[in-house]
């Protein structure tokens, strides 16, 4: 199981990661129509990685915390959708990092190895390498990472990658007392998922559906969706998120191009004044000239200056 | 007149020198640190400043220091970079200049066509970093954002980090390339000879002047 630790995708990192070893890829499958938004999953996810975020005020929702912080890698989102006149449907969402198969954060990060992608799908931040630019929350489509205001490190959601090294579910699957979170490989959450879903259809939810969006190449968190066709209602889970353009074309192709422009200015330069040469001021090469001939005088010579003026 | 070889025109005071090198310094280190972030294999870069944090954490104030001092130095000289019609010609006539073959480039006042094209870019692009990177400053002004505008910002900065450092490039090598050029910042002083060559509507000024 330790090869689940292998590295295949480091950030700011131009050549191969190490990925000649199979490995069956995991998923955390998060099935929105049987959460109850009892924040279990918080307080597991707190218990596990010792955190302690600060005790915030209630702004009038169920959200506590409000949002994510560097201290709160999950949390529930509460959306109160009206159906009819006189009923509503609460859509309850573990928000967090969903662990992209095609992570903008690791793409957008500057330092070497800072945030890693492991064979298994989990993407992972490195604190120890973290500068703490912020380039991860500006990758992100999903708006996960947070600095934090202690360290100015980012901190996201592990997917318990220490827990999945030695076989053990993430913290929240362990905790959920519905079966609303349940993981293992993405092969099998997917199957796992179906019969989800076909149920739902049974009952109702002719939308329902997995949210496994292509955009990001996929993810290694999946929800099921009672309303898979409006993913948005879910306060704002993105319909189709993708890398950003700005992203892609800032950290894309642009960068080695505009490498070797700067590199061909100064060695367009080299080379002009190879052929070219240097251009200088006849008058002062006549200065020099005859200072380094002072030896040898010859008066003829010195009439060589004043024709050329 | 014909002694006049041995003499020199001023072209920089010590203000001016003294300026126009701060804000080289602080180029310099403002490039170095901002290429450490810009190319993975440029990180290395970052070790000059004292590693990624310290590197991610100085170049935002470097930066603002060279804005500064450029804006001073840009005020000093903006009255001499006016676009004028014998600028255009002398543009047309780049091949020309560009194989040292100058007998019919027009004259020129204290800077070229190609010199005020730099400043103009210089001007443009110092703006466009300072902007940009306070919107991508994360410690102080990133939270003042939405998203997009961060992710254009970040686009637009290393665009324009591009373009400011292929055009000092560019400056760099012309002072090599134009011998008699490096003296102006650092004596401040240039021959006669060489003013008349290069710049010889600012020549025929300064002569006045003289007189």
């Amino acid at each position: 199981m330790a090869s689940t630790q292998d590295i295949i995708a480091r950030s700011a990192t131009t050549t191969t990661s190490s990925s000649i070893r199979q490995v069956d890829e995991v998923a955390k499958l998060i099935d929105t129509t049987l959460c109850i938004g009892c924040k279990a999953c918080q307080v597991a996810c707190s218990e596990w990685n010792d955190l302690r975020d600060e005790v915030g005020s209630n702004v009038g929702v169920y959200d506590n915390p409000n949002d994510l912080t560097a201290d709160s890698w999950t949390v529930m989102r509460f959306e109160e959708h009206q159906t009819t006149e006189d009923d509503l449907e609460w859509l309850i969402r573990k928000d967090g990092c969903m662990h992209c198969e095609d992570p903008g954060c690791l793409k957008a990060c500057p330092s070497p190895g800072a945030i890693i992608k492991h064979a298994n799908g989990i993407v992972d931040f490195n604190q120890d390498k973290c500068i703490g630019c912020g380039y991860c929350i500006t990758g992100c489509p999903f708006d996960v990472p947070r600095i934090s205001e202690k360290d100015k490190k980012a901190y996201k959601c592990t997917l318990c990658s220490d827990r999945v090294a030695v076989g053990l579910e993430p913290a929240c699957v362990k905790t959920c007392p519905t079966g609303a979170i349940v993981f293992g490989t993405k092969e099998d959450m997917k199957e796992h998922a179906n019969w989800r879903i076909a149920d739902l259809n049974r009952r109702g939810y002719e939308n329902a559906g997995l949210y496994d969006p292509l955009g990001v190449g996929g993810t290694h968190v999946m929800y099921v969706l009672h309303h898979a066709d409006k993913p948005e209602m879910y306060s704002g889970l993105p319909k189709n998120p993708t890398i950003s353009p700005f992203v892609g074309a800032w950290k894309g192709v642009t960068k080695p191009l505009a490498m070797l422009a700067m590199a061909a200015t100064a060695m367009a330069g080299f080379f002009h004044y190879i052929r070219i040469g240097p251009n200088r001021v006849e008058d002062d090469t006549h200065t020099q000239g005859t200072s380094a001939q002072v030896q040898h005088f010859d008066p003829s010579e010195s009439r060589d200056p004043s024709q050329g003026e | 007149m014909n002694s006049d070889k041995n003499q020199y025109l001023q072209r920089y005071n010590a203000n001016e020198r003294t300026n126009h090198w701060a804000v080289a310094l602080l180029f310099i280190l403002a490039g170095l640190s901002g290429l450490a972030l810009f190319h993975p294999a440029l990180f290395w870069l970052s070790n000059l400043f004292g590693g990624g944090t310290w590197t991610r954490i100085l170049h935002p104030f470097i930066g603002v220091a060279m804005f500064i001092l450029f804006a001073v130095l840009a005020l000093r000289f903006v009255g001499r970079n006016r676009f004028k019609a014998h600028d255009r010609e002398w543009l047309s006539k780049w091949r020309k200049v560009i194989n040292n073959q100058e007998d019919d480039v027009p004259a020129v006042g204290k800077y070229n066509g190609g010199q005020k094209v730099l400043f103009w870019v210089l001007i443009i692009s110092m703006i466009m970093l300072l902007l940009s990177g306070i919107v991508i400053w994360r410690e102080y002004f990133s939270g003042f954002f939405a998203i997009d505008i961060i992710r254009l910002a970040s686009l637009l900065h290393a665009f324009f980090a591009f373009v400011l450092i292929s055009s000092i490039i560019v400056h760099v090598y012309a002072a090599i390339w134009v011998k008699g050029s490096i003296g102006a910042m650092t004596s401040g002083k240039v021959s006669q000879s060489w003013a008349r060559k290069h710049h010889r509507l600012w020549y025929d000024e300064m002569r006045k002047k003289e007189r």
